[in-house]
């Protein structure tokens, strides 16, 4: 099962709940968790994530979204949602 | 207009993470303590930074003093100097009333310095020294003894001297609801403490007037100190029935809990920590049992942690952040257990000192020293921080600036706020200098 199919099989709400049915596991993400959860599953590299939240968000400039963005996918490997 | 970007995040639900009393905490931003807005001190002060608050110390001192006089009618407090013997700390609790109860002759040349006399000094501990004895005498401080070797001693001490000062002797109590605290004094029930006074009223080179008793350390069943106050009074009664000894003085110790929350705890210390109100209660219960309506002795009480805990916070600074492989977001923070030995007890509650944003996940505050010890709140949910950020530790006044290590780091100033604001350094930051005077170069070296 590629990645995108994965994140496919999740329910995914506006405000941020996440349901897993593979698992039963449910998860609380932020507003910006949530547009990397969708342009992931979407088939979005992770590169083209990053330069879509630098438009859709209002940043600082010490905010480092490759860092965060990066760190987000080895969370979402650990909870099993991605490879 | 476009949403503030915050740290993505993900935090999955765990069944148990909520208690049925809902005590899952909200986070609440402290940035102002005492009214002046903590950014500023750390500008003036530097970071990582010790707040004392004058107002909490003399509040807490006056809420015990007053829960004391309308249950006891003659009692005094001891200030614990082991607790925090900071100047200025001791200053404003000896202002309030408090006498100084102290256990090495290190702590007594303190109180001395700072003004005390010595018929307001209780000398407690168990390795006293000649010297020591007799500075105490000499200065008219209560003595009160812990063991027989001591009580050889002190009649020696008494004998060169050529007085008969006033004693006490410490007992310890096996059968109450707390964890054994029998290393220090003469136990009541296997029948030493009596044989103790028996011996010193034998002698004849001292005498007797004080029993003291001390229940444990942060002490949450509050019924503890009634059996004691009962405990103890009746050794008081039987000594004055078979031996004419007149015990003037009943020291109940310390150990009343804070509002700190043990590791070990379930509920948050705010909830399960009795009040002032219910131990002295408790105390006044087991006195009423013993003696019903006859005179009481006096009543010294020389609890330590509840007066001081809330009084303090540490205020330090976010260095970076980092992912451990449990998932749980690692702060690291420019105070560590070497400031606070105290988070080795305690969940201490830590609180962000600037407005957040973002999601709160499972977080761990680690200190700044290359030692993985150095943890100083295990899990807390947490928004995301970054670097230069700072954080409050709250609930630090008790023990920490005395069971501090100088280790790897250099201590920080210690500042106290006023009633009006005002603030000082109470005790200035160390530098290198500070450390290295205390050493010698060998001259093959």
């Amino acid at each position: 099962m590629s990645n995108t199919e994965r994140l496919r099989e999740l329910a995914i709400s506006d405000a941020g709940f996440v349901f897993d049915p593979l698992t039963g596991h449910t998860y609380n993400v932020n507003g910006t968790a949530l547009a990397v959860l969708r342009s992931l599953k979407e088939g979005a590299t992770p590169e083209a994530v990053i330069a879509a939240l630098h438009e859709q968000f209002e940043t600082e400039p010490e905010d480092d979204i490759a860092r965060d963005v990066y760190e987000l996918v080895g969370r979402l490997r650990e909870h099993g949602l991605v490879k | 207009m476009k949403p503030r970007y915050e740290r993505p995040v993900i935090v999955r639900h765990q069944v148990g993470s909520i208690s049925k009393f809902g005590s899952r905490p909200s986070i609440r931003v402290y940035d102002k303590f005492e009214g002046v807005p903590i950014a500023d001190l750390v500008s003036a002060y530097g970071s990582p930074l010790i707040l004392f608050s004058e107002r909490l110390l003399r509040e807490r001192m006056r809420e015990l003093r007053d829960q004391m006089a309308t249950r006891i009618p003659r009692f005094t407090i001891g200030w614990s100097y082991k607790t925090n013997y900071l100047g200025a700390v001791c200053r404003v609790l000896h202002q309030e009333g408090a006498w100084a109860e102290v256990v090495s002759g290190l702590e007594m040349q303190m109180a001395l310095r700072l003004g005390m006399p010595g018929h307001q000094i209780l000398f407690n501990g168990p390795a006293k020294t000649d010297a020591e004895l007799e500075m105490a005498f000499t200065k008219g401080a209560h003595v009160q003894m812990d063991h027989m070797d001591e009580v050889a001693l002190v009649e020696k001490v008494a004998e060169r001297m050529g007085i008969r000062p006033k004693v006490g002797i410490r007992v310890n109590m096996t059968e109450l609801p707390t964890q054994s605290w029998d290393r220090f004094g003469f136990n009541l029930e296997n029948g030493s403490a009596l044989e103790a006074a028996r011996r010193i009223v034998r002698r004849g080179v001292l005498e007797i007037d004080t029993l003291h008793i001390h229940v444990g350390t942060f002490v949450q069943d509050a019924d503890a100190y009634r059996l004691a106050a009962k405990g103890i009074a009746n050794l008081a009664k039987q000594l004055r029935d078979e031996s004419n000894v007149s015990i003037d003085t009943i020291d109940m110790g310390g150990g009343f809990a804070s509002r700190n929350t043990l590791q070990s705890q379930y509920l948050p210390g705010e909830q399960a920590t009795p009040s002032f109100s219910q131990y002295v209660e408790k105390i006044a219960a087991g006195l009423d049992e013993a003696y019903g309506g006859a005179e009481w002795p006096r009543i010294v009480l020389e609890t330590g942690r509840a007066i001081v805990d809330d009084s303090g916070i540490l205020v330090a600074s976010v260095v970076g952040n980092k992912r451990l492989t449990d998932g749980r977001r690692a702060v690291i923070i420019d105070a560590g257990v070497n400031l606070l030995p105290t988070a080795w007890w305690y969940r201490h509650d830590v609180f962000p000192a600037q407005d957040v944003h973002g999601t709160a996940e499972p977080t761990v505050f680690v200190g700044p020293l290359c030692m993985n010890i150095d943890v100083v709140r295990d899990r807390i949910l947490f928004p995301a921080l970054k670097a230069g950020d700072r954080v409050v530790v709250g609930r630090i006044g008790a023990y920490n600036v005395t069971q501090w290590m100088q280790f790897i780091t250099a201590r920080p100033n210690v500042v106290m706020v006023g009633l009006d604001g005002n603030h000082a350094i109470i005790r200035r930051a160390e530098t290198v200098e500070t450390l290295v005077q205390q050493e010698e170069m060998p001259a093959w070296l």
